[in-house]
């Protein structure tokens, strides 16, 4: 009797806790940021680093956050960032902002200021002049979202 | 739509010299619904492009997620004294264009 329910209890907590050891940032973050990555990459490998991107650690207002984002490169002809793609975790369209340089930028920093539909992470990725691809993240808290029909239509 | 752009007075020749500028605009998500309950249709500035003495020096391809009145810093190489001629266009197919010259020194 007592070994049954020992049986059963521990077969709840099975069902029960699997779900719940998965960390709903990372299901998330699947949903959005992997096919957005990948449309930048082409399925290239996507190594971290080289790229940082600056940003409040928490913003008061959603609707206009500053924003700087950098990529550590020569910018020489033969070796220089092509672009670079601001991907948000959490707004309705991921794809924020894409930017295109080349060696006459002297230097890859753009700063701007974005939207936020709430407390998410930020990813930039830069594609290079070699055919190699790198990111950067950052995690920003927002206190007041952006976009509220969006979520609450 | 009206743009604020700001470059250096005199940068010298061969150096990285910052710019930027501001646009008026709405920047409409098309997530917004008007006093009518009607949704605001979406209409961003959707292309942005700085050339500098003719050939395209810098490009912008922007979405919802970038704040209304976008700004934007970028840098550039100073080359031959010239304009920084912008241009853009927003969902609606309305254009905008706005230069500013850069004297180059030696």
């Amino acid at each position: 009797m007592n070994h049954a329910r020992r049986r059963f209890l521990a077969g709840c907590s099975g069902v029960l806790m699997a779900p719940l050891a998965v960390p709903r940032a990372s299901a998330e973050e699947a949903d959005t940021l992997t096919p957005a990555i990948r449309e930048v990459t082409g399925g290239a490998p996507l190594k971290t680093g080289r790229v940082t991107l600056e940003i409040p650690r928490i913003a008061d207002n959603g609707n206009a956050v500053p924003l700087k984002v950098s990529v550590e490169s020569a910018m020489t002809a033969q070796d220089h960032v092509r672009s670079i793609h601001l991907l948000s975790e959490k707004n309705p369209r991921t794809v924020m902002a894409r930017f295109f340089l080349g060696p006459r930028a002297g230097k890859a920093q753009i700063n701007t200021r974005v939207r936020l539909n709430g407390t998410q992470h930020i990813v930039a990725v830069a594609a290079m002049s070699d055919g190699s691809y790198w990111s950067g993240t950052a995690e920003v808290d927002v206190t007041e979202s952006a976009c509220y029909d969006a979520t609450n239509p | 739509m009206t743009a604020r752009i700001q470059v250096p007075r005199e940068v010298q020749r061969g150096a990285v010299f910052e710019v930027r500028i501001a646009i008026q605009h709405p920047m409409e998500t098309g997530f917004r619904y008007d006093l009518m309950g009607k949704p605001i249709p979406k209409n961003v500035i959707n292309t942005l492009v700085c050339r500098y003495g003719g050939a395209e020096a810098f490009r912008a391809e922007l979405g919802s997620g970038i704040a209304a009145n976008p700004y934007l810093q970028f840098y550039t190489v100073a080359e031959a004294s010239g304009d920084l001629e912008f241009s853009w266009v927003d969902d609606a197919g309305e254009r905008g264009s706005e230069r500013v010259t850069v004297n180059v020194v030696e």
